[in-house]
């Protein structure tokens, strides 16, 4: 074989392999979609959405959970999201090329990529060893903690993509700073922040790890923030690591949910930022 | 005539008053904003602190041997972290074998070869991968994928590898489903997204002129990735695989399902086995005893020390290409 056919071949093969890669991808993510409908349709049934957690071999639902983890996400997010939003503003507004603005993109950034087990670990050691109980405000804390680094990301992001040009106008103008960043910086970007923050209620509503000693779990239905509270992770780990069927089929039916909740939050989060005025 | 130029000095101090709430607003956005950007290394530091603060007692008793020893006795309090961090980093090294050939596979593909109305739909459903939240590859290992390895891949690999004399210990004893050899697939499988992500992006930096020319004397797609993408973007690929690698060592839902949760180094991939992560995850609320307990975190301390190295060079890495490239 001369030397251009071997080129050739050395190159079509290659590119076939690339080409099982892609498939080998995206078939595990078929693999797993498929599996969970399978599994989990037979239990959505208005049961798991209207009844408590079980005790093994009675029927039941996962409402609690679903409140806990409905309560715990919407409290990070509230408590996390301004914070993302405000550094990053400051990031990209104030200290743009800084020394002290690269020092803190960095720690975010791995703050973004630390295990989500460790964040568990500091808010053990901070809020539930001192108050000396679980609590659902501990788990909420754990998540918010895992939400600044996604919506300072973004927002920083997003606002460095706003024109200067925009800015000058409005400064040419005498509007002051502020107003400037308020009213034209955060309107130029908001599909992006808006972006930013669903991708971190996506993040953190899978979030297992963090929760495991923060907000523990609890059989029963619980409003009370300062006990600990179930959640939609936690239950589908203790259920689906359990030996009984029913615990498990409710497992299923729990992931499902999550993963409808998380996919659909995340393709929504994409649609938004294609309508987004500022484009990358 | 005076009348106007009162107007004016009224009109003049109303300005001025205004000028001055305004200055006082900037001031308080400028240090809110800024308050916050100091609070994300106030985080960073107190978990360090915290973890710190945490793992001494254990650390102080134990001294080195609790890196060294192999030994997990909650009844006799004995505690030794050899058997996790042996877990923690031969599954990732498991991982990044599967993954980093598959990933790049994938990018050459969504760069190189996909027609451009592809892109963007292979793109997406790659990142949907990393969207997947950790738990639900977790019961899905378990109630899937360990089971079809059990049957399958798993035989196979003991009637050939497991012949072998030398390799053949990996892949001794029987095929138990769970094990670190499934762990270390399905973190594989987790961080496909993040690596490839990265490489897509890097590869999308490479200035088509190179590629041109290079296309120019005669050279095909795969000797244009190989001799010009490639050697452009090295830092940036290794930079991703350095965060991949930062993910799944610190994975833990994924792997406490599949790991078996042994506390013993055994030669065997198909063997049971722990990790720093799932240790974590499994005993952490029913350790009672202080010394115990504070074994965990110093576990969690040794975890987030490792991670925080790796995700740090990866990180100089990505820079460093960025730099380079003046994007």
């Amino acid at each position: 074989m001369d030397l251009y056919a071997r080129r050739r071949v050395v190159n079509t093969v290659i590119l076939s392999l690339s080409f099982v890669a892609t498939a080998i991808g995206l078939f595990w993510l078929a693999a797993i979609l498929g599996t969970l409908i399978t599994h989990g349709v037979g239990a959505m049934t208005p049961d798991l959405f209207t009844q408590m957690t079980p005790p093994p071999g009675s029927r039941g639902g996962l409402l609690n959970a679903i409140y806990g983890s409905v309560v715990m996400t919407a409290i990070a997010t509230a408590v996390g999201a301004p914070v993302g939003v405000l550094a990053g503003t400051f990031l990209a507004e104030y200290a743009r090329n800084s020394r002290f603005a690269e020092i803190v993109r960095f720690i975010n950034d791995i703050l973004l990529s630390a295990p989500s087990i460790i964040v568990g670990l500091f808010i053990y050691e901070v809020m539930v060893l001192r108050q000396g109980h679980f609590s659902a405000w501990a788990g909420a804390m754990a998540l918010a903690i895992i939400v600044v680094p996604v919506v300072l990301r973004t927002t920083e992001n997003m606002l460095s993509l706003v024109p200067g040009g925009l800015r000058e106008a409005a400064a040419a103008l005498g509007t002051p700073q502020w107003r400037v960043i308020t009213e034209i910086s955060y309107r130029a970007a908001l599909q992006g922040l808006v972006t930013g923050v669903m991708l971190a209620v996506a993040r953190v509503s899978g979030e297992t790890a963090p929760l495991l000693f923060t907000a523990l779990n609890n059989q029963f239905w619980n409003t009370n923030l300062d006990g600990p509270m179930a959640n939609l992770p936690v239950v589908i780990f203790q259920f689906s690591m359990s030996p009984y069927a029913d615990w498990q089929t409710l497992a299923w039916g729990g992931a499902l949910l999550i993963t409808v909740v998380v996919l659909v939050l995340n393709i929504a989060a994409r649609v938004i930022a294609s309508w987004s005025t500022v484009k990358q | 005539m005076s009348d106007l130029a009162t107007r004016i000095s009224d009109w003049d101090a109303r300005y001025a008053g205004w000028a001055r709430t305004q200055n006082v607003f900037d001031r308080i956005f400028r240090v809110g904003t800024g308050f916050f950007a100091v609070l994300v290394l106030v985080i960073l530091g107190g978990v360090i602190v915290a973890l710190i603060d945490g793992a001494l007692p254990a650390l102080r008793h134990f001294g080195w041997t609790f890196v060294t020893s192999e030994s997990w006795n909650p009844v006799t309090e004995n505690f030794g972290a050899r058997a996790p961090i042996y877990g923690t980093l031969v599954t990732s090294l498991i991982a990044m074998l599967i993954g980093i050939p598959i990933s790049f596979g994938i990018a050459i593909f969504i760069t190189e070869l996909c027609p451009p109305w592809l892109k963007r739909p292979v793109g997406v459903a790659i990142e949907l991968l990393a969207g997947i939240p950790s738990i639900i590859y977790g019961i899905w290992g378990l109630f899937v994928f360990a089971p079809y390895l059990q049957s399958t891949l798993q035989p196979l690999l003991i009637d050939t590898l497991g012949e072998i004399p030398g390799i053949g210990k990996l892949f001794a004893g029987p095929p138990l489903g769970i094990g670190i050899l499934t762990a270390g697939l399905i973190l594989g499988i987790m961080v496909l997204p993040f690596i490839t992500s990265i490489m897509r992006d890097v590869f999308e930096t490479v200035p088509p002129m190179l590629k041109e020319s290079a296309y120019g004397i005669g050279c095909t797609t795969w000797e244009v990735v190989w001799n010009v993408v490639l050697p452009y973007t090295r830092i940036g690929v290794v930079g991703g695989i350095m965060l991949g690698l930062g993910r799944a060592l610190g994975e833990t839902m994924a792997v406490t399902f599949v790991i078996g949760n042994a506390y013993k180094i055994q030669g065997s991939l198909l063997a049971p086995g722990t990790t720093i992560s799932a240790a974590l995850a499994n005993e952490f609320t029913e350790a009672v005893g202080d010394l115990y307990l504070s074994s965990l975190i110093a576990l969690g301390f040794i975890l987030f020390v490792i991670t925080l190295i790796v995700l740090a060079l990866a990180k100089f890495m990505l820079i460093r290409l960025e730099r380079r490239t003046g994007t």
